[in-house]
């Protein structure tokens, strides 16, 4: 059965190419083969999961590999590409590929297949999702960076052409970012990333000579890369390993929209729900944490042999840091999907802070736990978004005005109310969300957050405990927040009273997903953790000591209580006396404090001047000097003297001296032609004459002579 | 018998005459017929020189045969070329047909 590992990115991608060249006028054709495509990867994707929980911790020590020969490089060495399947694989596979499922699924209706108004650019929306479902399958069973490193880069390609999916929107707000202004800007920051984990990699190919992850991992290069050393201007003298590794977590860094490189991920909700749901909760932000997991025994390798563990203090600082953080901005925002893209940074920080203080399993668990919910919130909050859009329509139409006259903002919470009735399993799914996301037992993430604070809180690393525990208040405050807004009270808008229950093909999916949100946890039960078992079982292959701890039932009660803290917090601001319309966020009796946070602490306001404004008239700079005022002229100089150099040669000497002379030629022999045509009279006579002088002649000289 | 320097004579005579005629007559049928004496000169030429050098030769009979059957062959093709050039040119006068001048 792991045979068939490397086709399960083959398929979605064989579906893209498919509509892309051919089924694109059909729209039902090109959904029917995407969906396809990523339904049979998931089949074969769970029968190889479900093969490897049943191998269980078998496998962990025996991972399946398979690798091919591809380039070669030098006399004896190859890159090779393959593919490789172990525990962290098997769950990666089981999340991605249901999770891919499902949205693709959702996808259907939220384009509004088979409706009046359903996208012009139906079939390429589903083209791109396929790739971009290919490329996350791809990563997660590649075997060496350079195969991931390729799927990363199709996955950040995809994120540009989804996000910036509605590219002709325009916002009447110039402040306002556009969907192609967002796509790019995506692009660019994961670039930045891409760019330092690029270095990384080349760096740790030129120490270890090869990039699959089975030839990295030996003892022996892992001593090595911890031992040797290089003297850096600022850091000193550090191991090659810390090297590397801060270099690749550059790249986990942009890809997962870690501080400082987070700003793309807000933005990033001009696309479609669909694509936020894929993009920014299930797949391609995990790609980021995923990356470290499976560098991890690199990150881990300095503090092993070294003593040294400078790489893993940056990455739990930076995830704990970026936490709390991104929690507290979310805190501020109005908008339904930025309120969970926030979280979403804020979620990804606990996965960081849980590699960087050694917490693999609980920082594998909290992934696949996060995946579930959040995609669930994020297609639950799209679902509310299209039924608000159905509703503004209806009300435009009920009021008999043709047209939009005024922008109206869908995603506006502020514009919503009173959903739960209007929205039913919308609003049921989405409880579950919130549920699992604020950490409230039984459902799931309190499991998985939980085994984090345990983890943090067992080792004594106080600081990450508390940075993490304050934002696990703030998160469940603005989930409370969240769904107080927008599905209790009275709607405060037309749009929202007319807002209609989403279609099957959307409610479907959410409760799919609801599923394993809520049940999900249970794979981590605290002193039975089966997934603890499986994935520590990695682990501890790679070196990574795995402790069972005692379970803290004080700790999991403090936890518990930082949840419904926070949920009853919310419900007293909001829930208690539901907000009407036109009535202003109460937060802003916070004052400054809170217009700091709704602009998200101005960090784009400060990359736009510090660092966008003097790339831009850099620029502008080099194309002067290229275009306008030194090089062209340069280059245009020189081929001026050229055909000032023509020119004079063929005044001077080709016209007079060459063309003289042949024409000189020409006109002798017309000359002398000319003189001896004489004797050509055309007479007979004449011709006789001088036949008979010449004979004449010739008797005269033979007679005499 | 008379000397044969008085029949050479004549020959000579006979083509001078045709000589002359073939170049300074205008008319192409004149020159035809200046063609025409000077070859018959050339008969009586050869036949002077057979009956006076070796009479027992044919072949002084059977040359003149021969230059004669030419002349005759010469002379209709000729006439026939002068009929065709008056067919096209509308003359016979050859100071007219310089088309070769150079």
């Amino acid at each position: 059965m792991f045979q068939l590992a490397w086709l399960v990115p083959i398929f979605p991608l064989l579906a893209f190419a498919l509509v892309v060249l051919w089924a694109n006028p059909n729209k039902k054709l090109s959904h029917s083969l995407v969906i396809g495509g990523v339904a049979i990867s998931w089949v074969l994707s769970w029968w190889i999961a479900i093969a490897s929980f049943l191998k269980g911790s078998a496998l962990a020590e025996e991972p399946y590999h398979l690798m091919v020969n591809w380039i070669p490089i030098g006399e004896n060495n190859v890159i090779k590409m393959g593919v490789a399947v172990d525990p962290v694989t098997a769950v990666m596979l089981f999340m991605v590929s249901f999770v891919l499922l499902m949205i693709f699924i959702y996808s259907v209706g939220y384009m509004n297949y088979g409706t009046p108004e359903v996208d012009p650019r139906y079939s390429r929306f589903f083209a791109y999702i396929s790739l971009f479902g290919a490329g996350m399958l791809g990563l997660v069973v590649a075997d060496n960076l350079i195969m991931l490193f390729i799927f990363w880069e199709i996955m950040g390609l995809c994120s540009y052409l989804l996000i910036g999916f509605w590219f002709e929107k325009k916002y009447p707000d110039p402040k306002r970012i556009t969907p192609k202004q967002a796509g790019l800007k995506a692009f660019l920051t994961t670039r930045i990333g891409d760019v330092i984990m690029y270095s990384g990699m080349m760096l740790l190919f030129a120490r270890t000579r090869s990039l699959t992850f089975s030839d990295i991992f030996t003892e022996h290069n892992l001593k090595m890369l911890a031992s040797t050393t290089v003297t850096l201007p600022i850091l000193g003298t550090v191991p090659w390993a810390t090297v590397i590794a801060m270099l690749i977590f550059g790249g986990a860094v942009g890809k997962s929209a870690q501080f400082p490189l987070h700003v793309w991920l807000p933005d990033a909700m001009e696309g479609p729900t669909p694509v936020s749901a894929l993009i920014h909760a299930a797949t391609m932000v995990s790609a980021g944490v995923y990356l470290i997991i499976r560098m991890y025994p690199l990150f881990h390798s300095a503090q092993v042999f070294a003593g040294a563990g400078q790489q893993l203090w940056l990455v739990a600082s930076i995830g704990a840091f970026t936490a709390l953080f991104a929690a507290s901005i979310a805190v501020a925002q109005d908008d339904i999907k930025r309120v969970l893209a926030y979280s979403t940074i804020s979620q990804l920080g606990y996965m960081f802070a849980a590699l960087g203080i050694g917490a693999y399993v609980a920082a594998v668990f909290h992934l696949i736990i996060h995946a579930f919910f959040k995609s669930l919130l994020f297609l639950g909050s799209g679902s509310v978004i299209h039924g608000m859009e159905h509703g503004h329509h209806h009300a435009l139409h009920a009021h008999g005005e043709h047209g939009h006259e005024e922008f109206f903002d869908a995603n506006d919470m502020m514009n919503m109310g009173g959903l739960k009735d209007k929205m039913p399993i919308t609003f049921w799914t989405f409880l579950m969300g919130t549920l699992a996301l604020a950490g409230v037992f039984p459902w799931a993430g309190f499991f998985s957050k939980d085994e984090i604070l345990g983890d943090a809180f067992a080792h004594g690393h106080w600081w990450v405990y508390g940075t993490l525990a304050l934002a696990a208040f703030l998160t469940a405050f603005y989930m409370g927040r969240e769904i107080f807004l927008t599905f209790f009270g009275d709607p405060r808008t037309e749009a929202a009273q007319h807002a209609p229950e989403s279609p099957k093909s959307m409610t479907w999916p959410l409760i799919g997903l609801a599923f394993f949100a809520t049940l999900g946890g249970f794979a981590g039960f605290p002193g039975h953790s089966w997934i603890g078992g499986f994935i520590g079982a990695n682990a501890e292959r790679i070196g990574l000591e795995i402790e069972h701890l005692p379970v803290n039932i004080a700790l999991l009660a403090l936890s518990l209580t930082i949840a419904l803290l926070g949920l009853f917090v919310a419900w007293l601001i909001y829930g208690r006396k539901p907000l009407r319309a036109g009535q202003v966020d109460p937060l802003t009796a916070m004052g400054p404090v809170y217009t700091v946070l709704k602009n998200k602490y101005y960090v784009d306001e400060f990359y736009q001047i510090v660092i966008i404004r003097p790339t831009v008239w850099l620029s502008k700079f080099l194309y002067g000097f290229d275009d306008r005022w030194f090089i062209d002229p340069i280059v245009d100089g020189v081929g001026a003297f050229g055909r000032w150099l023509a020119d004079g040669l063929r005044r001077f000497f080709d016209e007079p001296i060459v063309d003289g002379a042949v024409n000189g030629t020409a006109w002798l022999s017309v000359r002398f032609g000319g003189v001896l045509r004489v004797i050509q009279t055309g007479e007979v006579q004449n011709y006789l004459l001088v036949i008979g002088l010449t004979i004449l002649m010739l008797l005269g000289f033979y007679l005499y002579l | 018998m008379i000397s044969m320097y008085w029949y050479l004579l004549v020959a000579a005579a006979l083509f001078s005459i045709g000589f002359y005629g073939a170049m300074a007559r205008k008319n192409a049928i004149a020159i035809l017929m200046g063609i025409e004496l000077m070859l018959n000169a050339v008969n009586l030429n050869l036949i002077t020189f057979w009956r006076y050098v070796k009479p027992s030769n044919p072949a002084g009979q059977i040359f003149a045969v021969f230059v004669l059957t030419v002349a005759a062959a010469e002379a209709a093709v000729g006439l026939a070329i002068v009929i065709a050039i008056y067919r096209t040119r509308d003359t016979v006068n050859v100071e007219d047909l310089n088309l070769l001048k150079g």
